[in-house]
Order: structure tokens, then C-alpha cells, then sequence
């Protein structure tokens, strides 16, 4: 994300650094994978529908041929223990690099200390007891609104 | 045909509830795909979310790994459409409006409070992904070590992957 910052504001210079928050606000705040969100914004600014489409197809492309090509192989050769012990290296890393981010990200709660407790209802229940995410999300995004603005956004 | 049409409405009514982006949505796809549909081990989750970090490009592409696994080509685009359409189509209405409401104090509530459930989600990936992959001391070293790197270091996530494969090869993990 950090890099699409730096070639969307400082090389092609498509938008102002604080239009780039701004919108990058709303594609973190809602649904859907952020930087496909990001194109889809980008691509509906300069030419509407028909720029977020193929904006979104701009994205998507390389990477959905790579993953096919991959998983092709994987299909392929996934059985073979060489393959099986670089996979499990690679996993790994992957598991480390998720969780750095999620700490990374954890750092932002300490301002909103009251905050924590959402984060670890929902790890709990959709990693320990594997309730679906839907009704866990409805459940608990109104009272952790609720908090945010009880304590921490100025009083509901 | 069924795995077709399964991935499209699941995936699809994920994509409307992937608040924080692909990395908190991994938990929901493991559960769709392992538990749910069986259509893999939870090993082999793991390794398609490894392949998935190794590719350039939005993460987003672990839904097109799981389409492929489970249901080939058709399955592969099915997968990346109903994740990527059901949002984009909401983000692309609904752009206008928060351009208006820039600023006010109930937006910033709101960006405040889906925070913690975003990065309780990211924790639960990470957690489900070495559950699945980490068997053994050397594994469980290597992840705490990225942990460290990440947080402490400046080294580009994609050495990192590729210093997990050769260790991986060396018969390590």
C-alpha cells in the first residue's frame, strides 16, 4: 500500500496526498479488499464506470493469471515432498508476516485502551470457536461503535 | 456446477462483510473452505495463503487460489469476481456521499470503532494460518523470527519468503 501511495501521489501525481487519505479512508472503512476498493475510486474519478472497470481489471489481471498459473503447478507437483517442505517454509513466514501486521496495526488501539476488548472477542470467536463472521461482525461492530463514541469520539 | 455456485454465494456475501480489507476476511475463508465445503486440508489452506503472499499484487488473490483449487478456471474467476463485485459496486455508489460527509464527527466514530474488530481479525489469521502450517519447533522459530523482522527490521517482505523457502528446502521446518 505504501508503494501505491508513492506512484499514485509522488510519481503520476493522480491525486493530492490528502485526497489519497481521504479516499483511502473510505476503501479501509468499507467492505472489500482496500486496494481494489482504491481502484475502483481512482478509475470512477477520471472516467466513471467505465475507468473503475477497467482499473479493477488493471489490478487484477497479472496477479489472477500468476495465482492460476501457481495453483496450477501446485495441483501439479504440490504432492512432491521438495514442493511440500519449500510450502511449509514459505507458510511459515506468511503466519509472521500476518500476525507482525496485525500488531502493527494493534498499536493504534492504545489510544483507545477500552477498544481492546472487541479485538480479542473476535479473535476468540471466529479462531477458537469458529462462529461464522457475519452475525459475530453484526453483533459486536454496533457496541464497539457505541464505545467508540461513549468514550473516545465525544459522547454519543 | 455446485462448487461453482457455492463459491459465488459465499464469496459474494463475504466481499459485503470484509471490513479492513482481504487480511481479516482469512478466518471466514477458512471456515467456508476447510470446515464448511471441505474442499481442502488445512494445510493445504496454508500453503495457498503462502503461495498467496508470495504473489505481487493485492492479497485479495488467496479467493482465486481457493476457486482454483476447488473448482479449476471457472472456479478461480468465480471466486475473484464474487469477492471483488459485490464491494466495488457498493464503494463505487457510495463514493460521493463520503466525499460529503468528509469530516464529521459520527464518520470518525464509526472509522474508530471498526479498528479493533479489524485488527482482531488480521490476529485470528495470522493464528489460523500457523495453526495450519507450523508442525514443528523450527516452523514455530521461523514465524516468531518474521514477527521480529517485520516489526523491528526494513526488510522486504518478499526476501523473507524466499529465506523461507530455502530453509524450508533445507529440510528446517
Amino acid at each position: 500500500m505504501s508503494w501505491a501511495r508513492s506512484a499514485i501521489v509522488d510519481e503520476l501525481r493522480w491525486l493530492s496526498s490528502e485526497e489519497f487519505t481521504t479516499l483511502f479512508g473510505l476503501c479501509q472503512f468499507m467492505p472489500g479488499p482496500n486496494i481494489v476498493n482504491l481502484s475502483v475510486c481512482i478509475g470512477n474519478r477520471f472516467q466513471g464506470a467505465s475507468g473503475a472497470a477497467i482499473s479493477l481489471l488493471g489490478l487484477l489481471f497479472a496477479p489472477v493469471v500468476i495465482a492460476v498459473t501457481l495453483g496450477a503447478l501446485y495441483g501439479r507437483f504440490g504432492d512432491l515432498p521438495a514442493i511440500q517442505a519449500v510450502l511449509r517454509g514459505i507458510a511459515a513466514v506468511a503466519a509472521g508476516l500476518i500476525i507482525a501486521m496485525g500488531l502493527r496495526m494493534a498499536a493504534d488501539l492504545l489510544k483507545w485502551p477500552l477498544l481492546i476488548i472487541f479485538s480479542v472477542a473476535i479473535l476468540w470467536a471466529v479462531a477458537f470457536l469458529h462462529w461464522p463472521l457475519l452475525p459475530v461482525m453484526l453483533a459486536l461492530a454496533p457496541l464497539s461503535i457505541w464505545v467508540a463514541a461513549r468514550f473516545y469520539c465525544g459522547g454519543a | 456446477m455446485k462448487e461453482i455456485t457455492e463459491i459465488l454465494l459465499e464469496f459474494g456475501a463475504l466481499s459485503l462483510v470484509a471490513f479492513g480489507g482481504a487480511g481479516t476476511v482469512l478466518p471466514e475463508l477458512h471456515r467456508i473452505a476447510v470446515e464448511t465445503h471441505h474442499w481442502m486440508s488445512d494445510a493445504t489452506f496454508s500453503y495457498l495463503v503462502a503461495i498467496s503472499q508470495a504473489i505481487p499484487g493485492p492479497n485479495v488473490i488467496i479467493v482465486t487460489l481457493i476457486g482454483w483449487h476447488t473448482a479449476g478456471l471457472a472456479g478461480a474467476l468465480a471466486a475473484t469476481v464474487a469477492m471483488c463485485a459485490p464491494s466495488s459496486l457498493l464503494i463505487f455508489i457510495l463514493m460521493h456521499f463520503w466525499e460529503k460527509i468528509r469530516g464529521t464527527r459520527w464518520r470518525l466514530t464509526i472509522q474508530t470503532g471498526i479498528v479493533p474488530l479489524a485488527v482482531g481479525l488480521v490476529l485470528a489469521s495470522g493464528f489460523i494460518v500457523t495453526r495450519g502450517a507450523d508442525k514443528s519447533l523450527g516452523a514455530f522459530a521461523i514465524t516468531a523470527a518474521t514477527v521480529l523482522i517485520v516489526l523491528y527490521g526494513k526488510l522486504n517482505p518478499l526476501w523473507l519468503i524466499g529465506i523461507g523457502a530455502i530453509f524450508g528446502l533445507a529440510g528446517l521446518v
